[in-house]
């Protein structure tokens, strides 16, 4: 999933310090699995908008909604209704969200979470990136751990001289992604796979080629 | 021969080739370049020119490169892929060879958070691997990367990296088996200081004949002084300084520590050069460049052959 993080309080309160209506909208989707930007994420940070305005001698009217989905032109739809004296929109959804909503309304849309990455839960709390979205995946021959993603300089073709201890040169908390991918296929008994030359990347579908864009003709 | 590399003249010869390394300075000074080679040139092949090492911005590999080959010395300038895509690369690697620079190292570089530009997005459009096939493919089937046709192909004598050190250790023969099938002439190691796990890498390459496919550069740094040597041991990624180099060096008084470790390193490249697959020594004296020529006189390597 999008994983994302809250921004820091004061860059929020910036963005918004010009206006006194104010809608925030979350994400029913990833931001709420990741405990960014889903209807208790919500909750609190108009409790801080509020008390900070408070602090500053004025009141705010701050409405929260939380969308199902704010990627989805059907879903911001439902913003409509609640937009009328708005003055500024607050998104916690991730940079998708923000930026649908901003496409529907002629109103200032400011981002209260910091998109990261695409990501999978560790365990309880972490989550760590695991793709890049490089569009032609190559799971299949590096035994379902990605190099591109996992390896810090996305080498395809097998580790670097920076290895120790199995972890990655930039940090002894980072998993050498092809000390893993190794020890991956030696468990499996196709080591002999490594050999085989991975060719220097197309990065078009990676976005080297400009955005990117499916289009399902059997569903548009 | 495959190119005009005084480097490949000399392996080609069989004889035990000695390269080393000039580190550019942070700023233009054409004459610290000249000053480093100097001291080295007589006693080395090939002087390999960092780029950007430990990804801190300095003069760049081709520029020093092409300062010393008009000193009339060999120029070896190692390529970090962290740096340029392949379009920039191939740009590069023209025009160097354009200016007279015959031999390269291709690398993919520490990443930039070890440097003073941690903020950078590094590039890593192609691994060192592909480097490698792609400087080949430009030099033998006149191609670009891309798929083109190259007029005046650049003939450059094609090296990289192994770090036998490094993990997982089962993987580091394949891992240069897979350099070799990519089209590398010539390799430099990692600086040794685990002898018996050196000996043990070697004894997989031979085991698999790439010692007859690549010639294989010892990596030797001499150490300085006992600082340095923990300092290889703790912080330096994929070093491996055992505890008996540690020891040795704290046996002696902080004063011999420097002859100390020039007595080391020649013992070490005596030892070496009795080892099935060396095929010569890479030193990487980093900032000690007045002592090179002692390593290779003490290792009985001194006059380098007229090839």
């Amino acid at each position: 999933m999008i994983t994302a993080e809250q921004k820091p309080l004061q860059e929020i309160i910036q963005y918004i310090a010009p206006y006194d209506k104010i809608l925030l909208v979350g994400c029913n989707e990833c931001v709420t699995v990741c405990a960014a930007g889903g209807r208790k994420e919500v909750g609190l940070l108009a409790s801080a908008l509020h008390l900070n305005s408070l602090k500053q001698g004025k009141t705010i009217d701050i409405r929260e909604l939380t969308l199902e989905r704010q990627c989805d032109p059907e879903y911001v739809e439902e913003l409509a209704a609640e937009i009328k004296d708005v003055q500024a929109i607050v998104s916690m959804a991730c940079g998708c969200g923000v930026q649908t909503v901003a496409a529907r309304y002629k109103v200032p849309v400011f981002p209260a979470v910091n998109t990261k990455f695409m990501g999978a839960s560790e365990s309880q709390g972490i989550w760590a990136e695991r793709c890049q979205g490089c569009g032609d995946c190559m799971l299949g021959i590096t035994g379902g751990i990605c190099p591109v993603a996992r390896c810090s300089k996305s080498l395809l073709n097998g580790p670097c001289g920076g290895t120790s201890n199995g972890q990655c040169e930039i940090s002894p908390d980072v998993d050498c992604a092809w000390r893993l991918i190794w020890e991956r296929l030696v468990e499996l008994g196709i080591q002999d796979r490594y050999e085989e030359l991975n060719a220097a990347k197309d990065w078009r579908p990676a976005g080297g080629g400009g955005p990117r864009k499916i289009i399902r003709e059997d569903l548009a | 021969m495959k190119t005009e590399s005084r480097l490949e003249k000399v392996l080609a010869a069989g004889h035990i080739a000695v390269t080393s390394e000039v580190g550019p300075p942070r700023g233009c000074g054409v004459e610290i370049v000249k000053e480093k080679a100097n001291m080295i040139k007589d006693y080395v092949d090939g002087i390999n020119i960092t780029d950007n090492q430990t990804a801190m911005v300095r003069m760049s590999s081709i520029a020093g490169g092409v300062i010393i080959k008009q000193m009339g010395l060999d120029p070896i300038i190692q390529m970090v892929s962290r740096d340029r895509n392949r379009l920039a690369m191939q740009a590069d690697i023209i025009g160097a060879y354009a200016l007279g620079i015959n031999t390269m190292l291709c690398l993919s570089g520490d990443h930039p958070k070890f440097g003073d530009h941690p903020m950078a997005k590094p590039v890593y459009d192609i691994d060192s691997v592909n480097m490698l096939k792609m400087v080949k493919d430009m030099r033998d089937e006149s191609k670009f990367q891309g798929g083109a046709d190259i007029k005046n192909p650049p003939k450059m004598f094609i090296g990289a990296a192994a770090n036998p050190f490094a993990d997982p250790f089962e993987l580091r023969v394949a891992r240069l088996a897979k350099k070799v099938a990519a089209g590398v002439d010539f390799i430099q190691t990692q600086c040794i200081f685990n002898m018996d796990k050196f000996e043990k890498w070697m004894e997989g390459v031979c085991d698999r004949g790439l010692h007859e496919k690549v010639h294989i550069l010892a990596g030797i740094t001499p150490m300085k002084s006992l600082g340095m040597a923990r300092y290889m041991k703790n912080k330096v990624p994929g070093m491996d300084v055992p505890d008996e180099v540690i020891k040795r060096l704290e046996g002696v008084s902080k004063e011999q520590q420097p002859e100390e470790g020039i007595k080391m390193a020649i013992e070490q490249m005596e030892r070496l050069k009795e080892v099935k697959g060396v095929a010569g020594f890479h030193i990487m004296a980093i900032e000690w460049e007045e002592r090179v020529h002692e390593l290779v006189e003490g290792a009985g390597l001194y006059p380098r052959p007229e090839v």
